[in-house]
């Protein structure tokens, strides 16, 4: 570990002021945060683990168990609440087979729920990677997500089952 | 080099491209227009124009505003006005391609409007369509029209005079012109920038940190990434005008990173600043030095409040802090520093190219200028529009924004984000300003106006906000952590059908506890949507309590779906669709809900053909005799 991120620890070693930047580096890097690379920043920034842990909890960027090859994110802004939000996320988690939060078990998707894109015009709005998906509802969804095995996997499988569940702030605490 | 050579050179470069003998297409592809298929529409056309052999110029712009009419692709054939044409496909690129470049058919059918200058037959002028009346472009003076990539665009279209204007003056001139403009803080305090600026200015210490706030956290709100994405340079001159202001040689841009295109779009920005001189170490030769870094923010709504901005910039939680001390005087790293949002930066130099009595006489009272609004939800044409402050919402949401789809009944206008609150249609002819939302018990906030039908129920909506506060909240003072939690859980027994009425007073006093008491802006406003719904919505309220009834028919818990056996036409549309296998029937035949198996998705009342409408919502007594649930 102490190798794999010296490269990108070296330009900040003593910067307490860049916790958010380098976690950011690690977590392109590895994926997500292991309390191993927890450690390395700490030790890089000289601070205390417990800071840095404090820090990566506090936002909702960070995440501390690896998760699927492609993450798609729902939309659960206003705009996109009024417009059936909660019905396209329901139908992605049918058609994943996994709770928002959650990654397959063929580790190819983890799905989480966002605030907001800021493409509320087009509500309501999905996310896979980096491709903004507008005007959603269930049919569309179902599509968007089988061209998207298609194309990656070639084939439209489902995969079943929850493994882990990402650490996630949840949007709507209700219903 | 010097100002005027940068703006000749753009100049000619701007002319050059204008007068192309290549025909000209412009795609919005901004985050906007590419969730609506932009790449795809640029690939066509790509492949239309290799296939026909025509030789064209395509360049990806920003946002003109017009959501509901994405794609939008503008084609300019030399000496031709510049069309724009909406809902572009891939297919519809390839047809207008063929169409009007091969076989100069304008496509009247096709096309939304005519920019600029020139008329052709059948196609509404820009200025005539019914979403730009009454609409003021001064913060999004050039998105959609200019290439956001390049700063000769920018230069050539006015930029960077202002800012030049501004270094003409000493920095106490700048602060006075930017006060006599009346321009109040876009992000939702709406506090005078001027004054803002002068506070920070006179404050002892150095460095002086100047910070763009562009960490646009609302809900429904996308102003800031239109700006950042449409015209970044518009922001970074307004940052560089304050920065002299101030005396700040340092300067932060904290962007949210969940808009990675606007970040693209603001490396590439400054990057040019400082190949032009505009940015660094004694820029344009005035002796004024600034330098400038993006902060990507992590994912935390509160950090849009700008003390828990400055601890997250230092890297640690963001958690705000009491005032005073007031962040001029120990901001950032302690030092003097001063927080403005993107929509009030990009407003700074059409100020000082045309004048703060200019910009002073739009608006009305103490609210100035001219404020953008993101229209989203249940209205026919959602996008972004830029009017005067004082138009009234009635204006905002009928004549604009073309009211509300499908023939359905206006039921309330959502402002503010989260922390903001409802108005309802008896206060719809309310002008729009700072002072007067907040006295309708809403907020101008950063924009957002988030439209609801009659299908949108009032409870629920302030439950779906509650809960957005509840988790966003940082957990530092106890009214915001504990007070959200404890309404949220009211509301969602309110919307669940365990209710007391007695929770409508206890609702009020938590809500007013929680807004007088706590440390920051997200807890002060956090309980608004509950009380502004209670406020105008109260029979809601009682309906679900007294009723155990939802009447917008949203609340799960109290609603059931029905298929009426006179509509049912036994088409098996519902049956198929169903996820939960829960309707019974046969072709023909009358089907049925399984109530016990139904999960209430509401795929059936989704599919069922609008010819029939055979599946009906159920709330109240007549929902508890079908579920066969004893009457409270």
């Amino acid at each position: 570990m102490k190798e794999e991120l010296a490269e990108i620890l070296a330009p900040y070693v003593g910067q307490r002021g860049a916790t958010i930047p380098v976690l950011q580096k690690v977590q392109a890097k590895l994926g997500y945060l292991p309390e191993e690379a927890l450690r390395e920043v700490a030790t890089a920034l000289r601070m205390p683990v417990s800071e840095v842990y404090g820090v990566a909890t506090f936002y909702a960027q960070f995440r501390f168990v690896p998760r699927g090859e492609r993450t798609i994110k729902v939309c659960l802004g206003t705009a996109c609440h009024v417009r059936g939000a909660q019905k396209v996320l329901e139908t992605v988690e049918t058609e994943l087979g996994t709770e928002a939060g959650g990654t397959t078990a063929d580790r190819r998707y983890s799905l989480e729920k966002v605030a907001c894109f800021g493409s509320c015009g087009l509500a309501p709005v999905m996310v896979i990677e980096k491709d903004v998906h507008g005007r959603m509802n269930a049919t569309k969804v179902k599509q968007v997500i089988k061209e998207d095995q298609q194309r990656n996997w070639g084939d439209g499988a489902h995969p079943k089952e929850v493994t882990a569940k990402a650490a996630t702030t949840p949007v709507d605490g209700g219903q | 080099m010097k100002f005027e050579e940068l703006q000749k050179r753009a100049r000619e470069r701007w002319e050059a491209l204008q007068n192309s003998p290549k025909p000209r297409i412009l795609v919005g592809a901004a985050t906007c227009g590419r969730a609506a298929g932009a790449l795809a529409v640029i690939d066509a056309l790509h492949e239309a124009l290799d296939k026909h052999g025509v030789e064209a110029d395509i360049m990806q712009v920003g946002c003109i505003g017009f959501c509901y009419a994405e794609v939008l692709v503008d084609i300019i054939k030399p000496g031709r006005p510049r069309i724009c044409y909406q809902s572009v496909t891939p297919k519809i690129a390839a047809t207008l391609v063929e169409d009007y470049l091969v076989k100069d058919n304008p496509r009247p059918d096709l096309a939304l409007c005519v920019v600029g200058e020139g008329s052709v037959e059948g196609i509404l002028a820009f200025k005539d369509l019914p979403m730009m009346r009454g609409q003021v472009r001064v913060a999004g003076r050039n998105c959609g029209h200019i290439d956001p990539t390049d700063i000769d665009h920018y230069l050539a279209n006015g930029g960077y005079v202002g800012f030049v204007k501004a270094l003409g003056m000493t920095p106490q001139e700048v602060i006075e012109t930017t006060k006599r403009s009346g321009l109040r803080g876009r992000g939702g305090a709406g506090f005078p920038t001027g004054q803002k600026w002068e506070f920070c200015r006179n404050a002892t210490g150095t460095p002086k940190y100047l910070i763009c706030n562009a960490d646009e956290g609302d809900p429904g709100a996308f102003m800031d990434r239109s700006l950042l994405e449409g015209d970044p340079h518009s922001v970074l001159e307004g940052m560089l005008i304050g920065a002299y202001a101030i005396g700040s040689e340092e300067g932060y841009i904290y962007v949210r990173a969940e808009y990675p295109l606007a970040i693209e779009r603001l490396i590439r920005a400054i990057e040019q600043m400082e190949d032009y001189g505009l940015l660094g170490e004694n820029i344009l030769g005035s002796g004024f030095n600034f330098h400038l870094k993006i902060k990507e923010g992590a994912g935390a709504f509160v950090c849009g409040e700008e003390t828990a901005l400055m601890a997250s910039i230092e890297g640690k939680r963001g958690m705000p802090r009491s005032r005073p001390p007031f962040p001029a005087n120990a901001g950032l790293w302690g030092k003097p520093s001063n927080v403005n949002n993107v929509e009030t930066f990009a407003n700074v130099p059409e100020i000082f190219s045309k004048g703060a009595d200019w910009y002073a006489a739009y608006g009305q009272d103490r609210s100035k200028g001219t404020k953008t609004f993101a229209l989203a939800g249940k209205i026919n044409r959602t996008g972004l529009i830029e009017v005067p402050l004082g138009i009234t919402l009635r204006e905002v949401i009928f004549d604009i924004g073309g009211g509300i789809p499908d023939g359905k009944k206006f039921k309330a206008a959502q402002t503010g984000g989260p922390i903001g609150g409802c108005i309802p249609e008896s206060l719809l002819d309310l002008p729009i300003g700072f002072e007067s939302l907040t006295a309708a018990g809403a907020l101008m906030g950063s924009g957002g106006l988030v439209i609801m039908d009659e299908d949108t129920c009032m409870v629920d909506v302030a439950r779906y906000f509650l809960a957005f506060a509840q988790s966003e909240s940082c957990g530092k003072c106890v009214p915001c952590r504990v007070g959200t939690k404890q309404m949220l859980d009211i509301l969602v027994d309110i919307t669940q059908g365990r209710g007391r009425i007695e929770d409508l007073d206890l609702l009020k006093e938590l809500g007013e506890t929680v807004s007088s008491a706590s440390l920051c802006a997200l807890g002060g406003g956090a309980p608004n949507p509950v009380m502004s719904t209670l406020k105008h919505f109260y029979h809601e309220y009682e309906a679900h309590i007294l009723q155990k009834s939802c009447p917008a028919g949203v609340c799960k818990a109290l609603i059931s779906f029905y298929i009426n056996p006179e509509k049912c036409k036994g088409c098996l549309i519902c049956l198929r669709a169903c996820p939960a296998g829960a309707i019974t029937g046969v072709a023909k035949q009358v089907h049925v809900i399984n109530q016990e198996m139904c999960t209430k998705c509401g795929t059936c009342f989704d599919v069922c053909p609008t010819r029939f409408r055979a599946v009906e919502k159920r709330t109240g007594s007549v929902q508890r005799e079908l579920v066969g649930v004893e009457q409270p």
